[in-house]
């Protein structure tokens, strides 16, 4: 490699190279944010990229962190150089082998992309409580605060290490640096050589575990000696802060990047110092230098090494003229007398003004504040408060700042105008939608300025948090100078919208500076546009004097071949009229970018990027700008004024962007939020949608039942409510005898649906006349929209089906039934939804769901809205999610209070009879609850119980009413990917399942971590690709489903929601009336398959088809009735695997990355399928006899 | 006896050739062809429209659903590395090419004069013996004429020709207006062998689903006639080879080519049908023919049969009508 390249890089690859190349083992697990880091790794690990050494490290994914952890340990103690790379609960999960791997004195890098902790609610964003928790493990813990620092800092960590003998946790904040894209020189491999002392490395092998060389290490050690052993640690992290500040003197003679321990920005004669960490460093870096050019005596010290905190360093950096320190956390420590940073600032200022070493001599005032927790912003105007409140004769101590605390009153006010970015770096923000392809085109243009022009270039982009439909936008800065501030752009010079519905529902125009160029993509064309912008639009347009430019992008993309993705396009547009470079030469550049981004796709796909770049400029045109606004379209309120004053208050402000402006008293204090705020949210995000015929429909309910967000209904009533329907309302004659004068409704909720098309895919009822016509078409949005809205409106006045009268038995019934699971952000088309939903109508009034961390998680429970609801009688499914590691022990303690308050309940029941009605005791307490109708009869009788319970005056009563729900049967659901059954949760999982208790475990198994972006799980089949997986999966996946049947005790079902809609209906209802145990595994069709999502169920019917997923139902009830619990529900194979599999990219891209080795596995695939067909038939085959009976359920 | 043929420049032990089917599709394929007694391979089509069609598709599929949700910016390792285009296709050409004995002719069909061309070079540089241009499409544009057809082809052919050394066959459709002339136009233009006929895409209706049916079901014997045909009436006219293929069922169908003036007989059918033996047994049967009719070398009974030997040439001709109707009527007098 050669000397000082320079590149645009995101954090996490930057930091990857670096170790990567220093590393012989990598112990991995997928974690946002960073799991980038762990992927490349893996991908140059197949591609044979070698590390220093010239050897290609051996990358390994485990089952969990802690598994991570413990490879490392294992590999460390045996002298290789090993990395991992993590953030958050996995870092947590790390912590007893880190205490180790410190305690063994062992040189090592763990990479943390450092991010929240779950608490109150999981976030994925930044902030430094994970390594804040890890504090006392004894690794040494050094900071980065950009993307360059970080590729730096990963290296001087290493070296450090090796020398020091202590592990370091390099750390840099989670997203904000991340994945932030930005301009740095890379290392050059004979300087990283030149960084490692061979000698340390061979020390560090030589120091690992040999039969040749045999010692112990690990013992238990007694009160005699352990406190004396601990301390002999103390000078190998004495003398560590000098070998780092003497690796980074080195460095600096090799690369001209100076670093030290401590960094000070700012005035020599400071006398408000704000001391902080990570990213935010750079920010009061930014506000010093404007501050001091107004005069002010301030300035920065940019903590790197925190941990040993070295006093002599720091002191050293501080100005000797410092009044007053406010040093800011980027985490919480309730309770406490302050977080870690500041804690380590006041010791050592207390210390050093004591023993009479403080330079200057006086005690400076010490305070202490937090800030930026999940990567909430910390912007210049945030960082001059706390240098503004420093001024103050009491300044604030443990103050926040960036929010408005109005309950504790902790938060500084800030000026949110107060703008100190420099005019010759030019600002854009580009709103898309992630299906568009903004993002990754503007990735590529801060590629073509960043590395073909002396120019500097940032990107930094924020998501939605939604999977389908999801808005992305990129913050983008070009400039002359190094670009390193960490904040979101407010005050832009470009904007680009990329879709023009965006410009009719926000205010895509409130960060337009005056002048600003407005790019709409627009379908109106420059003579009609202005007639279609909202009156707010139109006014600001004028009052900023922002200059107009429209596109018809999509038009342009259609005709040139490129669909939806209008990337090209708009990209093309911002170069001709930004003038960041030349036009020509951007052109040429973008095109010399397609080329070698796409040109591997084929000369196809060059040709049409090529085509949409040509055909741009002569549909770009500029558009006269009227003096007055004169619209008469306003920007729609976000949600309806019908919604709940919580939804309107706080959902809506969330769902608007603007949760940032929420103060502290607007959200709950322990994190419950009210269920069943998504429909509310209305967020029409699909062009096409379905379209009932009635004419042709045979009302078999395969549409709604396959439905993954419940947006086909179906409900059956008197003709006679007709009379009020509005126009168009559909209606059909119910096909089924016995309902004289009864209509069917089949509703589409048009504004909720996202427009995947399983629906019509799974439509068997097809026009008797016209070809391609169904019982239920997609079909353009917008003619139908207002009617659909009315028709909804009025459906939903139609009383819901009495439950009881609905037939669960089939899937026709199941129509009927209210989702109690309704408009999530799954993606459009999921595979996992679907069964969640079908759970939420069989169940969910008395459901208890227990949720492991997963796409099931977010889109079951990330704000701003929530997907599960009540009905109404104000019942539905009561939902948490804990961790990802431990939902099935989280389950199985809603099911032990669920036991002990039912125990609780029935005893104090006895208790009271002489006091109640003693036939409705007996009653209840000896009622069947299986069938729905046994369990309504239930809910009648304990209404009364409940009625004469509160005439009671007695304690006992008032107990038995805290506990008399528990009498009507609780519905326990464990729910999950395979991430977490077949590895993270696995034991756990196992543990539950043996426990014999009435749980239900439902497995959405994508065979792939999905929510993470596609991760091999042990569930990934022989032969798939997948990340940590690239040359295909050498393994078969894992048979859950028959190690769970050797216990004999649980209920298994392997189900396919597209293969056999009514095996799943049966598996889901026998599983839940089924007293113990039960695992349900349901294939679930998945975007990381590499499908057209709108062909998922026909994927699942090949699976069946092909033995991939045979269907199976295990049923311990059947074997105590002394017949045979296995039952195998699907034929013999019809198809061959191969041709289930090439229909999806996960296996199709190894054929054509290994073709051979495609070949080969699928081979080997084909012959595992085969063999387990025999085991299946077999044991289908069987007497009940030949299955053990087990002791612990009774039936 | 010599059984011997030369086939577009190529000289073939025999003349019974495997023509493109799925048993081409892998080398095991192609060596079991090769062990069940084939003279040569002409391999399953390089469909330049599919090639553009997977990559798009696979390109389309890498990008869907990324760059959207911050936990899953992608989906797949992000690599270059790997194949696109006709490189899999090509590597088989390569690799049957080295471990193959028979000649190997790849098949191409491409929807724009970059493929063609492209792709022609390409199957020369991975060691075809030959090619054959399987231009095929319904010509479903009313404006376009039999003129602005034909002239496509010669086009075609001119060309791959001027782009590579090695022989090029051209695969024709039984469905032009003056067959006889076209072929003269392609021998003119100068291909070094017609393929007579491919089959033409005929879908079917389902009347129950009221869809379109887009099967192909195997040849039958039954098909040899229109092949047939116009073997026999070319035959002795062109510079060209004739290569004869459809509803080979056995050895007569072959030898009733071999007589017409074929120079070799393709079947896919009856290989399919019967394995990649199949081939040792209609040369044997061609064989029994030959020793029993007296010929001494295939050469000799080429075109025993044809318009310009046969007895009664105006029985290839309307005659051959005539006599149709003449047996209908006869039937029901």
């Amino acid at each position: 490699m050669q000397s000082s390249v320079v590149t645009t890089l995101e954090g996490n690859e930057a930091v990857a190279y670096t170790a990567y190349r220093l590393n012989e083992v990598c112990a991995i697990y997928p974690i946002t944010p960073s799991s980038t880091m762990a992927e490349l790794a893996d991908q140059w690990a197949a591609e044979g990229k070698p590390n220093i050494w010239g050897n290609i490290p051996l990358v390994v994914e485990m089952q969990s962190e802690g598994g991570a952890a413990g490879a490392a340990h294992g590999a460390l103690q045996t002298g290789a150089l090993t990395t991992t790379f993590t953030a958050s609960q996995g870092l947590l999960l790390m912590i007893p082998n880190m205490y180790k791997i410190a305690g063994e004195l062992t040189p090592a890098v763990f990479h943390v992309a450092a991010r929240s902790l779950a608490a109150q609610g999981l976030s994925i964003f930044g902030d430094h409580s994970d390594v804040a928790a890890v504090r006392n493990t004894g690794f040494a813990q050094l900071a980065s605060s950009t993307v360059q620092e970080a590729h730096d800092m990963a290296l001087l960590a290493q070296a450090t290490s090796l020398e020091a003998r202590v592990p370091f946790v390099h750390f840099f904040d989670g997203f904000r640096t991340s994945h932030e894209v930005n301009k740095l020189t890379l290392i050059a491999d004979e300087h990283m050589r030149a960084m490692i002392d061979p000698a340390l490395v061979r020390q560090h092998r030589a120091r690992g575990l040999n039969p040749d060389n045999p010692f112990i290490r690990g013992t238990a050690q007694n009160p005699d000696v352990y406190f004396q052993a601990r301390e002999t640690v103390n000078p190998f992290y004495a003398q560590l802060p000098a070998i780092l500040q003497e690796r980074m003197d080195a460095f600096a003679a090799l690369t001209g990047r100076s670093y030290h321990l401590f960094d000070y920005y700012g005035a020599a004669d400071a006398e408000r110092v704000v001391v902080i960490m990570g990213s935010a460093a750079q920010t009061c870096r930014e506000t010093v230098a404007y501050l001091q050019r107004q005069g002010e005596k301030c300035g920065v010290v940019n903590v790197r090494l925190c941990l040993p905190f070295s006093a002599e360093h720091f002191l050293a950096a501080l100005p000797a003229s410092v009044k007053a320190i406010a040093v800011l956390d980027r985490t919480k420590l309730p309770g406490s007398t302050g977080e870690p940073l500041y804690t380590d600032v006041v010791t050592v200022i207390a210390e050093a003004q004591a023993n009479g070493s403080l330079p200057g001599g006086s005690m400076p005032r010490v305070t202490g504040g937090r800030y930026g927790l999940s990567s909430k912003e910390f912007t210049p105007a945030m960082a001059r408060a706390v240098f503004d409140e420093l001024r103050a004769a009491a300044p604030k101590n443990h103050f926040t700042v960036g929010i408005n605390d109005d309950v504790s009153h902790t938060s500084l006010d800030y000026d949110p105008a107060f703008d100190i970015e420099p005019d010759d770096v030019m600002r854009s923000l580009f709103i898309g939608l992630g299906a568009d392809g903004t993002v990754g085109a503007n990735k590529n243009s801060i590629k073509i300025i960043g590395e073909s022009t002396p120019l500097h270039a940032q990107g930094y982009f924020v998501y939605d948090s939604k999977k389908s439909g999801s808005q992305t936008v990129s913050h983008m800065r070009f400039g002359p100078n190094p670009i390193n501030s960490p904040y979101l752009i407010r005050s832009a010079g470009f904007i680009g919208c990329h879709q023009f519905n965006f410009i009719e529902k926000m205010d895509v125009l409130e960060s337009a500076r005056q002048g600003a160029i407005l790019l709409l993509n627009s379908p109106y064309g420059a003579d009609e546009v202005w007639d279609h912008l909202p009156r707010s639009a139109q006014q600001q347009i004028i009052d900023k004097q922002i200059q107009l430019y429209v596109i018809d992008a999509s038009s342009v993309a259609r005709e040139t071949g490129m669909g939806g993705r209008t990337n090209t396009i708009m990209q093309t547009c911002f170069f001709a009229i930004s003038g960041v470079l030349a036009r020509e030469e951007a052109i040429s550049k973008i095109k010399e970018s397609i080329r070698k981004t796409y040109g591997k796709k084929g000369d196809e796909v060059v040709q049409k990027n090529f085509a949409a770049v040509d055909q741009t400029l002569a549909n770009l045109h500029r558009v006269e700008i009227p003096r007055q606004a004169d619209s008469s379209i306003e920007i729609p309120p976000v949600v309806s004024h019908e919604a709940p004053e919580f939804v309107q208050r706080v959902t809506a402000a969330m769902m608007a962007g603007k949760g940032d402006q929420l103060p502290v008293s607007a959200l709950p204090i322990d994190g419950t939020y009210p269920s069943g705020t998504t429909r509310w949210e209305k967020r029409n995000i699909a062009a096409f949608v379905p379209v009932w015929e009635p004419d042709i429909c045979i009302q078999c309910g395969n549409c709604s039942f396959v439905c993954p967000h419940s947006v086909i209904r179906g409900k059956f009533y008197p003709e006679a409510l007709l009379a009020s329907a509005p126009e168009g309302f559909q209606s059909a004659a119910i096909n089924g005898r016995g309902f004289p004068d009864t209509r069917y409704t089949l509703q589409v909720y048009v504004e909720d649906c996202t427009g995947c098309g399983l629906c019509v895919e799974v439509c068997p009822a097809k026009s008797l006349q016209q070809s391609g016509v169904k019982a239920i078409n997609m079909k353009p949005k917008e003619a139908i929209l207002a009617p659909g809205r009315q028709s909804v409106g009025f459906f939903e006045q139609i009383p819901v089906n009495d439950r009881s009268q609905v037939d669960f038995s089939s899937v026709r019934g199941t129509q009927f039934l209210e989702p109690l699971f309704e408009f999530s952000g799954a993606c459009a088309g999921c595979g996992e939804t679907p069964y969640v939903r079908l759970l939420s109508q069989l169940f969910g009034d008395r459901a208890v769901i227990a949720n492991a961390t997963g796409c099931s998680s977010i889109y079951g429970g990330n704000l701003p809205s929530t997907p599960w609801t009540s009905n109404g009688e104000g019942r539905g499914p009561a939902w948490s999610n804990s961790l990802f590691e431990d939902n099935a022990e989280f389950g199985l303690g809603f099911r032990l209070s669920a036991d002990q308050h039912l125990e609780m309940a029935r005893q104090l029941a006895q208790e009271l009879k002489g006091q109640l009605e003693p036939a409705l005791v007996d009653e209840i307490l000896d009622a069947p609850q299986i069938a729905e109708s046994e369990i309504r009869a239930q809910r009648l009788r304990v209404a009364q119980l409940k009625a004469a319970l509160m005439k009671l005056d007695s304690e006992k009563a008032r107990d038995l009413l805290s506990v008399v729900d528990h009498l009507v049967r609780r519905s326990v659901w464990i729910v999950g990917g395979d991430g977490w059954a077949y590895d993270i949760g696995s034991s756990g999982l196992d543990h539950v399942l043996a426990s014999g208790r009435n749980i239900n475990v439902l497995v959405l198994d994508t065979e792939v971590y999905s929510n993470t972006g596609g991760q091999m799980s042990k569930a990934t089949p022989l032969g798939a690709v997948a990340k940590f997986a690239a040359a295909g999966k050498p393994v078969a996946k894992k048979d859950l489903g028959l190690q769970v049947i050797s216990y004999g005790n649980v209920y298994v079902a392997r189900v396919a929601m597209g293969a056999n809609p009514q095996q799943t209906l049966l598996a889901l209802r026998e599983a839940e009336a089924y007293p113990g145990p039960s695992l349900v595994l349901a294939y679930s069709h998945c975007i990381a398959h590499g499908i057209n999502m709108q062909h998922g169920l026909r994927q699942q019917d090949l699976a069946v088809a092909s033995g991939h997923w045979p269907l199976i139902r295990y049923n311990p009830a059947l074997r105590q009735a002394d017949k045979n619990p296995f039952v195998l529900d699907s034929p013999r194979p019809t198809v061959k695997l191969k041709d289930y599999a090439l229909n999806e990219l996960r296996y199709k891209m190894l054929s054509r990355t290994h073709p051979a080795e495609s070949e080969h596995l699928m081979g080997l695939a084909q012959q595992v399928v085969d063999q387990k067909w025999d085991i299946y038939e077999e044991m289908a085959s069987r007497s009940g006899s030949h299955f053990h009976p087990d002791a612990a359920v009774k039936l | 006896m010599d059984l011997t043929t030369t086939y577009m420049g190529l000289n073939l032990k025999h003349p019974v050739v495997a023509s493109a089917s799925p048993l081409s599709g892998t080398l095991e394929g192609m060596k079991r062809l090769e062990d069940g007694g084939v003279a040569a391979i002409v391999m399953f089509s390089l469909f330049e429209e599919q090639i553009r069609h997977d990559n798009e598709a696979f390109s389309h599929l890498m990008e869907s659903g990324t760059q959207s949700f911050a936990e899953s910016l992608s989906y797949f390792p992000q690599t270059d590395a790997y194949d696109v285009g006709p490189d899999s296709y090509l590597e088989l050409v390569r690799r049957a090419a080295e471990d193959l004995g028979i000649p190997v002719i790849a098949s191409l069909n491409c929807v724009t004069s970059e493929g063609w061309v492209q792709y022609a070079r390409q199957l020369q540089e991975a060691g075809a013996a030959g090619l054959e241009l399987n231009i095929y499409g319904v010509h479903a544009d009313l404006e376009l004429s039999g003129e602005q057809v034909e002239q496509g082809y010669i086009d075609i052919l001119k060309t791959v020709k001027s782009n590579v050394a090695i022989p090029v066959a051209l695969k024709l459709s039984a469905f032009f207006t003056a067959m006889g002339h076209f072929a003269k136009r392609l021998d003119a233009a100068g291909a070094d062998a017609l393929v007579l006929f491919n089959r033409f895409f005929q879908p079917d209706i389902d009347i129950n689903e009221l869809e379109v049916q887009p099967t192909l079901p195997l040849s039958s014997a039954g098909e040899i006639r229109a092949p047939l045909l116009w073997i026999a009436l070319l035959h002795g006219h062109l510079k060209a080879s004739l290569g004869a293929t459809r509803g080979v069922e056995d050895s007569d169908e072959v030898i009733k080519y071999l007589l017409a003036g074929a120079d070799v007989v393709m079947t896919t059918s009856a290989l399919l049908r019967n394995g990649p033996d199949y081939a040792t047994r209609m040369v044997e049967g061609l064989r029994q023919w030959m020793e029993g009719r007296g010929f001494e070398s295939v050469g000799q009974m080429r075109g025993a049969m044809s318009h310009r030997n046969v007895a009664n040439p105006r029985a290839f001709e309307r005659a051959n009508y005539l006599r149709v109707l003449e047996s209908f009527k006869s039937q029901y007098r």
